[in-house]
C-alpha cells in the first residue's frame, strides 16, 4: 500500500540565523538606531524571511523597502499601508508626547508614499503600575493629533504586562491611505540632476528628547518638531505632481541615514551643501556641547523631497507657503557620481563622505 | 580629548561646598557649569567649557588674532601683485 | 554661534590654504595630537585640501583609544557587579575590551549610564546612597581638573559610595616617546589647544629645543587648524624650532593655575600603559594616597585579569603616525565601526573611525 502523500506545502525554514551570531549574539540598542545595524537586521533577517528569493509569488511591496507599502487593489485604487511602533522615553517631552508621536509617525509614513491617510489602528502595551492619569493624557494627545490630522482611529488593541516588562507604555500604530492617480513616489525615480529639499531645520526632535533625558539634561527652548506632514506633502504634489520623485521623512538616524538609504536603493549619488542645511541656533549649541553631528540626530516633522530640477524652485515656494515648511531649503542634488554614497561639501569648501550611522551616535568628550 | 565649546555666562552661584557654579549659554542652550576654575570670569564673559567645567576665560581681543593675520596676508598679497604681473 | 562660526568661513580658509601652498618648498610631516583636531580636519575636508607636500599624521590624541586594555576589562568587571552604577563619558562605552564592551554589559543588564560631567556621577552617588557609583575617569589633562573637582566634592560631601577608575594620560611624555623613537618621521607638532588651556605650554619648550621641532599650540575650528598648520610650515621652511601659540584666545603660557593646583592636590604623576604603545614613564595621573578611598581599583579588588588584544590590530603604529588606517590589513574588512578590533576604530576621535566614516581610502 502506498503511503499517503500530503497535499499541504510545508514551508522550509532556513536553519541558520542570518545575523552572524558570533558577532551579535544578542540584540543591542544599536540594532534599533536607524543606521547600519538596523539595516542589517532588515536586509539579512526580515526581508529574506518575508520575501524569500526565488519564490513563485514575489513580495514586491516589501522589496521596495519604502516607509510604507504600496498595494494594488483589484480596482484602480492604490493603497498605502504602514506601521510604526513607539517606545520613546521620556513619554512627555517638549513639543509632544508618545501619543501624538504615535499618530504623526504612521501618518507621515503614509504621506511619504504620496497617500492621503484614511484610518489608523492603535495597539497599546501597558506596564502594570502606569499611572492612570498619564495614560489619560497620552490618549487625549493621541486623539487630538488624529483629529488634527483628519484621520480616524478605527480599531485597536490593549495588553497589560507585569511591572518591569515594558517601559511604562509601548504604542503601535498602523495606517492605511489612498494614493491619488498620477503619483509615483519611489527611490528608483531619483535621477541625476534632481534637487534635494527639506522643509525646515534639522535635529529638533533628538535634541528635545535629550534635553529631558537624565544624564544629559540642559535647559533649552528646543521643542520636538513632531507633526503630521500629509498636508505639506499634498501641497508639494499639487505643485509638482509626478515631478516629485522621492519623499521620505528622516527619523531615527537623521537626515544622513535616510539619504544614504535612498542613495543605496536608487544607485545614485547625493551631494549635500553643508551651508544650506537649515538648523536652529539652539539645536546647534546643544549638538556642539554634546559633540553630536546634527545630520545623525532624529527628526519627527521633516520631509526630504527629491524632485526634478525644473520643479525645484516651485516646490521650495510651495513648502515655504505652508506652516510646516517656513524654513524650507534646497540642500543638495542628485548626481551620477559615487552611486550609493552621500558626499558633503563642508562650510570651508572641503568634501567628505557622509556615511551611514554606525550603531548609536553617542555624545563625546573628545 | 577636548571638546571645549565657548559659552556665555548668564549667572554665577557660589555653592555650599565652595564650588562656584553658573548657568552658561551655548547659542541659547543653557547648561549648569562649574566655574570654580575661572574665578576672574564675570557675567557676560565667554568661557571654554569641557565636560561641565569652564577651563578658561575666552580672551575676546585675542580672538581677533586669526583675522589680524589674515588681514596681514591680504595686505602682503596686494603688495606682491604688481611684481607678479 | 559666537566664537565658533567666525572660524568656519570659506574665503578665509582658502586664503590660508593658498598661503601654505605658496610657502612650501619640500615635504613635511606634521602630527596633530588631539582627537578633536583629527575630527575637524577630516570633517571639514582640510586634510585633502592641503598641498601634497604637507602630510598630516594623527597622533595618540584619543584618550579613549589609549586607555589600556586591562583597565577596560577592569571597568567591565566592575560594571557587572549588581551594586554598582557604572558611569562614563559616551565615547568609552563602545571601546572593545578583551571580550566585550561596556555597552554590551548594559545590554546584558548591567547598570551602565552615560554622563556629561563627572559631577553628574557625584550627584548620582548622593541620590543613591545604597549603590556604589563608579566613574570612569579617562582623559588627557583637559579632563583632569573636572575629575579632581569631582573627587574633592565627594570628599566634602562625605560620600562613601563614590569612586573613580582612573586612567589619566599626559601629552608631553607621549610626544617625547614619539620624538625619541628611532622610526620617528614627525617634523612638527600641533599641540592640543584645550590640554594647553589647562597646563599652559611651558612644558613643551624643552621638547622643542631638544628635538628641534616646531610645536604650535592650536585650536579646534577649521581656521584655527589652518593657521596652526600655516605657522608650523612657516617655521619648518624657515628652519626655526620653538613653541608658538595659535590659540591665544584660550591659551596662555602658564595655563590655568587654579586648575593645576587642585589637580596637584588630588593626583600624582605615575607611569601609565598606553594601549598600542606600551608603558611610558611618568605619563599618567593616579589618586594621591590621601584620596585612596575614592580609588575604584582599590575598592573593588585587584583580581588578575588576563587580557587579549587582537593580533591583527596595529593601533600602536597608527597612533604613532607610522601607518595610516587604510594601510592596515583589517581596515574596512575585519575591522569596521560595527565590529571594531581596536580602540581607534571605535572612538569617533580615533583615526581609524574618522577615516572610515569620512571615506578616506
Amino acid at each position: 500500500m502506498e503511503a499517503p502523500t500530503s497535499s499541504v506545502q510545508r514551508p522550509t525554514f532556513a536553519v541558520q540565523c542570518p545575523i552572524p551570531i558570533s558577532e551579535y549574539p544578542i540584540v543591542t540598542l544599536a540594532h534599533g538606531g536607524g543606521g547600519r545595524l538596523t539595516q542589517m537586521l532588515i536586509e539579512r533577517m526580515f526581508v529574506p524571511a518575508f520575501a524569500p528569493q526565488g519564490e513563485a509569488s514575489r513580495n514586491l511591496a516589501l522589496e521596495m523597502l519604502h516607509d510604507g507599502a504600496i498595494l494594488q487593489t483589484d480596482g484602480a485604487a492604490r493603497l498605502a499601508f504602514s506601521t510604526d511602533s513607539f517606545v520613546v522615553s521620556p513619554r512627555f517631552f517638549p513639543g509632544g508626547d508618545i501619543g501624538s508621536l504615535a499618530v504623526h509617525g504612521t501618518v507621515n509614513d503614509l504621506a511619504m508614499c504620496g497617500a492621503r491617510p484614511l484610518a489608523l489602528s492603535v495597539g497599546f502595551i501597558l506596564e502594570e503600575g502606569l499611572p492612570m492619569d498619564e495614560l489619560w493624557r497620552i490618549v487625549q494627545s493621541l486623539a487630538a493629533a488624529a483629529k488634527c490630522a483628519g484621520v480616524n482611529v478605527v480599531t485597536g488593541d490593549t495588553k497589560v504586562v507585569e511591572r518591569g516588562k515594558a517601559d511604562g507604555i509601548y504604542i503601535n500604530t498602523a495606517g492605511i491611505g489612498v494614493i491619488p492617480a498620477g503619483v509615483d513616489i519611489a527611490p528608483r525615480r531619483a535621477q541625476a540632476g534632481d534637487l534635494v529639499l527639506i522643509n525646515g531645520p534639522i535635529a529638533q526632535h533628538g535634541i528635545a528628547i535629550m534635553s529631558v533625558r537624565e544624564g544629559l539634561a540642559f535647559e533649552t527652548a528646543v521643542e520636538s518638531d513632531s507633526a503630521a506632514l500629509h498636508g505639506l506633502v499634498g501641497s508639494i504634489l499639487d505643485c509638482a505632481g509626478d515631478r516629485v520623485h522621492v519623499l521620505r521623512d528622516p527619523t531615527r538616524g537623521g537626515v544622513s541615514s535616510t539619504l544614504n538609504e535612498i542613495a543605496g536603493q536608487a544607485h545614485i549619488g547625493i551631494q549635500l551643501n553643508e551651508a544650506s542645511i537649515p538648523i536652529d541656533e539652539q539645536v546647534r549649541g546643544a549638538c556642539e556641547i554634546l559633540g553630536l553631528d546634527p545630520l545623525y540626530v532624529a527628526n519627527e516633522g521633516k520631509c526630504l523631497a527629491i524632485v526634478a530640477r525644473e520643479a525645484g524652485e516651485a516646490v521650495l515656494a510651495a513648502l515655504r507657503d505652508h506652516p510646516l515648511g517656513r524654513g524650507a531649503a534646497i540642500i543638495g542634488e542628485v548626481v551620477a557620481d559615487h552611486p550609493g554614497k552621500v558626499v558633503l561639501r563642508s562650510r570651508i569648501g572641503g568634501r567628505r563622505i557622509v556615511d551611514m550611522l554606525s550603531g548609536e551616535q553617542l555624545p563625546r568628550i573628545c | 580629548m577636548c571638546l571645549g565649546v565657548p559659552g556665555k555666562i548668564l549667572n554665577i552661584e557660589p555653592s555650599s561646598v565652595g564650588m562656584t557654579m553658573g548657568k552658561v549659554s551655548f547659542g541659547g542652550v543653557v547648561k549648569e557649569v562649574c566655574l570654580a576654575y575661572v574665578p576672574e570670569a564675570q557675567v557676560d564673559d565667554y568661557v571654554i567649557v569641557h565636560a561641565g567645567f569652564a577651563l578658561g576665560k575666552l580672551d575676546e581681543n585675542e580672538a581677533m588674532e586669526v583675522f589680524d593675520l589674515l588681514q596681514q596676508m591680504n595686505e602682503l598679497a596686494e603688495l606682491e601683485l604688481p611684481q607678479a604681473a | 554661534m559666537r566664537f565658533v562660526d567666525e572660524y568656519r568661513n570659506e574665503p578665509d580658509a582658502r586664503k590660508f590654504l593658498h598661503a601654505i601652498a605658496g610657502m612650501v618648498t619640500r615635504s613635511w610631516t606634521i602630527m596633530e595630537i588631539c582627537g578633536g583636531q583629527t575630527h575637524t580636519l577630516i570633517k571639514s575636508g582640510i586634510d585633502r585640501m592641503l598641498p601634497e607636500e604637507v602630510t598630516l599624521v594623527h597622533g595618540p590624541g584619543c584618550p579613549v583609544c589609549v586607555t589600556p586594555l586591562e583597565l577596560i576589562d577592569r571597568a567591565i568587571a566592575i560594571a557587572r557587579r549588581p551594586e554598582v552604577i557604572f558611569t562614563s563619558f559616551g565615547d568609552m562605552l563602545r571601546v572593545p575590551g578583551s571580550g566585550t564592551d561596556l555597552l554590551s554589559v548594559k545590554a546584558q543588564g548591567g547598570d551602565v549610564r552615560m554622563v556629561y560631567s563627572p559631577l553628574d556621577a557625584v550627584e548620582l552617588a548622593r541620590k543613591h546612597p545604597d549603590r556604589q557609583v563608579v566613574f570612569f575617569a579617562v582623559g588627557f589633562e583637559t579632563t583632569a581638573p573636572g575629575n579632581a573637582m569631582a573627587v574633592w566634592q565627594a570628599r566634602q560631601l562625605g560620600l562613601t559610595n563614590f569612586s573613580i577608575l582612573c586612567s589619566h594620560v599626559l601629552v608631553p611624555p607621549a610626544m617625547e616617546a614619539i620624538l625619541g623613537s628611532p622610526d620617528n618621521q614627525v617634523q612638527g607638532f600641533l599641540a592640543a589647544g584645550h590640554v594647553c588651556t589647562v597646563m599652559g605650554y611651558w612644558e613643551y619648550e624643552p621638547l622643542a629645543e631638544k628635538y628641534r621641532v616646531p610645536i604650535v599650540v592650536t585650536g579646534f575650528e577649521p581656521l584655527d587648524l589652518l593657521q596652526g598648520i600655516y605657522m608650523t610650515v612657516k617655521a619648518l621652511e624657515e628652519g626655526r624650532w620653538a613653541v608658538e601659540n595659535q590659540y591665544t584666545r584660550s591659551v596662555t603660557r602658564q595655563g590655568n593655575v587654579p586648575a593645576q593646583r587642585l589637580m596637584q592636590q588630588v593626583f600624582e604623576v605615575c607611569d601609565r600603559g598606553w594601549r598600542g604603545i606600551g608603558t611610558i614613564p611618568n605619563s599618567g595621573y593616579r589618586l594621591r594616597p590621601e584620596f585612596a578611598a575614592f580609588d575604584a581599583e582599590q575598592r573593588f579588588g585587584v583580581e588578575t585579569i588576563r587580557t587579549e588584544e587582537s593580533p591583527v590590530c596595529i593601533a600602536g603604529e597608527i597612533m604613532r603616525g607610522i601607518k595610516k588606517p587604510h594601510q592596515c590589513a583589517a581596515f574596512g574588512t575585519l575591522c569596521t565601526p560595527e565590529h571594531p578590533l581596536g580602540a581607534p576604530m571605535v572612538s569617533s576621535e580615533g583615526a581609524c573611525a574618522a577615516y572610515y566614516s569620512y571615506g578616506r581610502a
